[in-house]
């Protein structure tokens, strides 16, 4: 079963906090193969991600 | 020895950091306070080691976990029902749950551009988000805690500690959004 972009962006946040179980990997996976707006939404998160732990560091 | 003026220079990020996590800008300015008192006493079990920045952080973080710990429940929070509710973000999304605009590419947020510009963002889009959201974005993302603390700290489910994750990279995101490419959106 496929998830749509909705459902793969609570997976890319819960991905960035834990990790995914297989079921929920996989159909990610699969769903970033095929959707550049979620690719992006994913990066997105990461750099947001990336730039509030260098804030919380104090660099 | 600490030197008061290396202290004094590291102030003002000690009040954005409380601040985040605070959104009362007299309880942050009274926790850094008790922060700088703790350094001043322990001086000693400063060893240089680490930046005068990231020993006071630690203390900072310390302080902040506690008073929330003690008294945040009481004080904190909205019912958590809206809080966890992500019916906000329904017209960013089509009925069949694709998203409405395309997702364009941020053009110029290098990374060191994005973190010298975090706190300034966070703040202004924090004050529309609900308080448990943005203290669990803090925890998380500012603080590095891990979920299961983050529950414990909040007295929330994991489940509903992931939606209040969600919700909060959702409205950052915007306000990133919007800052980089000077749109808003409906």
């Amino acid at each position: 079963m496929k998830i749509n972009c909705r459902q793969a962006s609570r997976l890319i946040s819960q991905g960035l906090d834990q990790p995914l179980n297989q079921w929920q990997y996989v159909r990610l996976r699969v769903h970033l193969w095929m959707c550049g707006n979620c690719r992006q939404f994913s990066h997105q998160l990461q750099l947001l991600q990336q730039a509030a732990r260098k804030a919380g560091r104090g660099e | 020895m600490i030197a008061h003026a290396d202290l004094e220079a590291e102030l003002p990020y000690l009040q954005r950091y409380a601040l985040a996590q605070l959104r009362d800008r007299d309880a942050a300015n009274d926790i850094v306070q008790e922060t700088v008192l703790a350094a001043l006493e322990s001086g000693d079990s400063f060893s240089g080691k680490s930046s005068l920045r990231t020993w006071l952080t630690s203390i900072l973080r310390f302080k902040l976990i506690d008073r929330l710990r003690r008294k945040g429940k009481e004080v904190l929070f909205e019912s958590l029902e809206d809080e966890t509710d992500d019916s906000d973000f329904d017209g960013l999304f089509s009925k069949d749950g694709h998203w409405q605009d395309k997702i364009k590419a941020w053009s110029g947020p290098e990374e060191s551009l994005m973190s010298r510009q975090f706190w300034e963002v966070f703040e202004r889009c924090s004050e529309v988000m609900p308080r448990r959201t943005a203290m669990a974005f803090v925890m998380r993302e500012v603080m590095g805690l891990e979920i299961a603390e983050i529950c414990n700290n909040l007295d929330v489910t994991a489940t509903n500690c992931s939606v209040l994750l969600y919700r909060a990279r959702m409205s950052l995101r915007e306000c990133f959004e919007i800052r980089w490419t000077g749109e808003a959106k409906a």
